[in-house]
């Protein structure tokens, strides 16, 4: 927790006093959090089994047009939300990634099932990325294998739960540095994160001696 | 439906070439062994003289306790019969085998996933590059000496699980954090990243004299996918396009691969079972049946009677399951956003209520073992008893969902016009292409694994092996509407013939089951095609070869013959008749 | 082989579909029949309440017609018995005790396909030697696929698949690796859970005691016949 970021985004962050007075800027959150909340649209984006179910879940049955969800966008300049829906391997990490750098602020990402949030059973494989969120931030994590349409539907409220205690006055995208894009990996004999250039030379500096 | 040929063809192929093709004698194995460099001969005689026209599947084994490298194929006849099994064998230092896409051009994508995999160079392949890894990857990944970055111990159950049981995460052992490894020297600084040159190089070169009068017009690469709406997940596609015309179309793959057989080498014989439900995530029950009759076939299991009922059962729904999703799905594909696969999805949404009452999930049934079934059918589904629920399902409630889906779309004409005459696919090109499935009886080959080699206890089921004549996405999709009632038509039998009662498992369940020495190929007709499992078991608890014959992945092979001269928009359509599932085209 | 020739033949019965259009007017005449059922199913239930049992029990049937959408999180799909999400560990109550019924065996550990769950062994104070007993189990979640071998094996029926899904979580670090602790559950919740299996389970412990305890009747009767 030495990252200020990081401390703004976690949404238990306790309101400081001076803005608790500030009774403008909460009625202001209210509306702006309601606006978000309500027509969170997410990106048209599947990548494995979990896919199918998130499929089922904007269908009839699930129905996300209940939660203003019902606009999946195929393309990221619309989008304000991508499910991670399935197992990320190495060859497609590049591809999320840059699809994350295109999508405009605020953005969210849901890692939805074990595959997403942490390699799931599949997690040993040569070709599989042992969680997303070793590129991007993921602001969800929904469980299970797959997680059912309800198990989705609670994660996508546990989101709402989330952009109900964020304020305008501390939310990233107003924040000045922000909106760097994030890396995207090569794909060299294994996978290359760009952030880990100085350790890859390390290690081909041992393997010489 | 046996030729009369036949039978004396398989003496006939040692006496015919005479030190060339010799019977493998290996306990458990069976067919021939066939010296690399009369490949050609061997299977070209095959093909026009005995018949054996349709080249199922193509894979590797390292024996590397003999040095060697060892191609399989697996030849049918489209009428019917057993399967004729050829082994070439090289060594693992020098694996040149000669390209068999000349005979077979449904050999094309097979090779070059054997190619990727284990190193083979097949001489004659017109476009010998990796399909599932990356250009560029290191290493051939299914080889046995080749360990991945969170390799931890050759076979399961993993030491350090129990009894070591200290828990950690695989990353924190890795000194990058995360699943990577680098091979031995290699220097960041000399490396460069490898160029996307599939088709692109032609888009500089051509300048293709086929426009009006003296226009000159230049041909553009348009990619689509790997995120696209239409792709039906992560496949991508590079197209060549003069105009709005498909010169040239080569589908990209490999963004789902899991690593099935490396994993699958690794796992028991049990342990496979739930990953098998993975590979076609929309047709779990299918997968666990195939793989079920590969190892009981080894093991020379007799499963009860109860149980074979559930299971046809159960793959049958499945069936129905799958069709219903592709329809709903081709029909998005032709700009009907939704609507119909809502109507799709109802349904399925039924059949899903009882897997789940019964295996436990809605998609990962995880519900056969060997020798039977998990579980018997429960007594009740959400309050009702379950054989009311599954009799009023088959006999009422499909029925009349596919009564008014026909009526909702076989007679539109938008539908007509965009699918009626696009994508043909002729008989004998679907053959040589190794199309299976519903693609291949749409083109009026009436080669169904139900009829042409009877498994489980289909032969005692009445249901017609339908086919439609003209092989293009409308057939396509009114072979998807007719199989569907033929599969009610199959539960209604199931419904009407299942023992009360009795064993659902022979056996006591076992956690570890040893299965004999040798190999076994067995295949069902899975939703998407023949769906084929080669596994070869050295007696241990582990298999040491599980091989996925993919039925999405081989009949993505014929996709760019039968795209070209058709507009883009017609692209995905072809695609979506095809009915691919990324997790099984990629593993 | 023979080159196929890419539309042709399709064109010219192209050219023979007739555009009148009941086709399509065909196909909207079923979608205004499932706009109005949703109506007539709605008016049907007009006196009942927004959730109420007997309603989602009609639209979630083979019978059912009209609205499918089950109002969640207000309404939930009632969970089949059978169902699996993340396993949990049972103990039993015996004189305000806890008392595990994993006795650390390790099949949970071996059987399970991604290898998910650890266990670690307790040893006697005393003699070293391990007694059956866990003392830390851990449950990587991320990695768990719910395939519920674990339970289908476990010889002492001592870990089961739990029905809880709603366990969705803004950090996986910790959130997802399930302890003893978090996996512990009383044995009374998995008898609410899974009354059938509980019942069933219970028959053949008792049918497995009565034959134990009728062996060592005839055994301690045995001797003394022949004395």
């Amino acid at each position: 927790m030495t990252d200020p970021m990081q401390d703004l985004q976690d949404p238990n962050l306790p309101v400081p006093d001076e803005l608790k007075s500030n009774i403008v800027i909460t009625s202001i959150d209210k509306i702006y959090n309601w606006g978000r909340r309500s027509a969170i649209w997410p990106m048209m984006f599947g990548l494995a089994c979990c896919a199918i179910e998130m499929i089922c879940t904007a269908a009839s049955r699930y129905d996300l047009a209940r939660f203003g969800m019902e606009v999946m966008r195929p393309s990221p300049r619309q989008s304000d939300l991508m499910i991670v829906s399935g197992t990320v391997t190495k060859k497609m990490i590049p591809v999320i990634v840059r699809l994350y750098n295109q999508m405009p602020e605020p953005k969210y990402v849901m890692a939805m099932g074990a595959c997403a949030s942490g390699g799931g059973p599949f997690k040993e494989g040569y070709n599989v990325v042992s969680g997303v969120d070793k590129f991007i931030p993921v602001d969800v994590y929904v469980p299970g294998c797959p997680p059912t349409p309800q198990a989705l539907l609670n994660g996508l409220m546990k989101l709402q739960e989330k952009i109900d205690k964020q304020s305008i006055l501390s939310v990233p995208w107003y924040q000045p540095g922000n909106g760097d894009p994030v890396p995207i990996p090569l794909l060299g004999p294994d996978l290359i994160d760009l952030r880990q250039l100085p350790a890859i030379r390390q290690h081909a500096h041992k393997e010489k001696a | 439906m046996t030729a009369p040929v036949i039978e004396s063809t398989a003496q006939g192929l040692e006496g015919r070439f005479p030190g060339v093709v010799t019977a493998d004698t290996r306990a458990g194995y069976s067919g021939y062994v066939v010296s690399a460099d009369k490949l050609i001969d061997v299977a070209t005689a095959l093909r026009d003289e005995m018949g054996y026209d349709y080249l199922s599947s193509i894979t590797g084994v390292d024996y590397i306790a003999d040095g060697k490298l060892e191609a399989v194929y697996h030849a049918y006849r489209t009428s019917g019969g057993a399967a004729l099994t050829l082994k070439v064998q090289v060594p693992r230092d020098d694996p040149a085998i000669p390209s068999l896409v000349s005979i077979y051009p449904g050999a094309d994508f097979q090779e070059r996933e054997a190619y990727d995999m284990y190193g083979f160079k097949f001489s004659g392949h017109p476009n010998l590059k990796r399909i599932l890894m990356w250009d560029g990857f290191g290493g051939y990944p299914l080889r046995k000496d080749w360990k991945e970055a969170y390799f931890e111990q050759d076979l399961k159950p993993f030491d350090s699980r129990w009894p070591g049981g200290n828990f950690y995460r695989s990353e924190e052992k890795n000194p990058f954090g995360h699943n990577v490894a680098y091979p031995e020297g290699f220097n960041l600084e000399n490396w460069a990243p490898e160029k996307d040159v599939i088709l692109a190089p032609e888009l500089t070169v051509s300048q293709m004299a086929g426009g009006v009068g003296h226009l000159k017009t230049d041909t553009i690469v348009v990619n689509l996918g790997p995120q696209h709406p239409s792709t039906h997940g992560v496949f991508r596609m590079l197209v060549r396009l003069d105009g709005e015309t498909i010169v040239d179309l080569q589908p990209v793959m490999g963004y789902l691969h899991r690593n099935h057989e490396k994993i699958g080498e690794r796992n028991t014989f049990l342990q496979n079972m739930p990953f098998t439900d993975r590979l076609d995530y929309l047709c779990s029950m299918s997968n666990n049946l195939g793989y079920a009759l590969t190892i009981e076939k080894m093991m020379k299991l007799k499963v009860p009677e109860r149980a074979e009922y559930i299971r046809v059962l159960m793959v049958e729904l499945t069936r129905i399951c799958n069709h219903l999703w592709a329809i709903g799905f081709l029909l998005n594909d032709l700009g009907a956003f939704f609507t119909p696969a809502l109507y799709a999805i109802r349904e399925r949404e039924l059949i899903l209520d009882f897997f789940e009452a019964t295996a436990g999930s809605r998609m990962m049934c995880n519900y056969m073992r060997f020798g039977g079934v998990a579980r018997d059918l429960p007594e009740k589904l959400n309050d009702e008893n379950t054989m009311d629920f599954l009799i009023d399902l088959v006999h009422n409630r499909l029925p009349k969902a596919f009564d008014a889906l026909h009526e909702y779309l076989t007679e539109n004409e938008i539908i007509k016009s965009r699918c009626i005459g696009v994508g043909v696919l002729p008989p004998q090109q679907a053959i040589a292409y190794s199309c299976t499935g519903p693609l291949l009886r749409a083109s009026n080959v009436p080669y169904d694994l139900r009829r042409a080699e009877p498994y489980s206890i289909y032969d005692r089921f009445d249901f017609n092996v339908c086919t439609r004549p003209n092989g293009d996405i409308y057939d396509r999709y009114l072979i998807r509407m007719d199989e569907m009632y033929e599969s009610a038509k199959i539960c209604q039998q199931v419904l009407r013939d299942m023992p009360k009662g009795g064993d659902i498992l022979a056996g006591k369940p076992q956690y570890t089951v040893r299965v004999p020495a040798g190999e076994s190929y067995g295949r069902v007709e899975g939703p998407k095609g023949e769906l084929g499992y080669y596994v070869v078991s050295q007696g241990k608890n582990n298999a040491y070869r599980y091989h996925i014959r993919a039925p999405s992945f081989i009949n993505l092979t014929i996709l760019g013959e039968l795209c070209k001269g058709h507009k883009i928009a017609d692209v995905v359509v072809i695609l979506g008749s095809i009915d691919i599932v990324l997790g099984e085209t990629d593993r | 082989m023979t080159v196929s020739s890419h539309g042709n033949s399709g064109n010219e019965e192209k050219g023979k579909i007739k555009m009148y259009g009941l086709g399509v007017l065909k196909g909207m005449v079923v979608t205004l029949g499932h706009f109005v059922d949703t109506y007539v199913d709605d008016i049907r239930w007009l006196s009942s309440k927004y959730v109420s049992p007997e309603k989602k029990a009609y639209r979630q049937s083979t019978k059912g017609k009209g609205l499918f959408t089950v109002q969640y999180p207000d309404e939930k799909l009632n969970i089949p018995e059978r169902f699996r999400y993340i396993p949990f560990l049972i103990y039993e109550e015996k004189d305000g005790k806890h008392e595990d019924r994993c006795t650390s065996c390790g099949i949970c550990a071996k059987v399970c396909p991604p290898q998910c769950i650890w266990i670690v062994r307790t040893n006697d104070a005393v003699t070293n030697r391990p007694i059956p007993q866990p003392k830390e189990f851990y449950i990587d979640t991320d990695i768990c696929m719910n395939c519920g071998y674990c339970a289908e094996y476990c010889p002492f029926d001592a870990i089961k698949m739990d029905h809880n899904f709603e366990l969705a979580s803004f950090d996986r670090t910790t959130a997802h690796i399930y302890d003893k602790a978090k996996l512990d559950r009383p044995l009374s919740y998995y008898a609410s859970l899974r009354p059938t299996d509980y019942a069933a389970e219970e028959k053949a412990r008792a049918e497995e005691e009565a034959k134990k305890a009728a062996k060592k009747a005839a055994a301690a009767a045995a001797p003394a016949a022949k004395s």
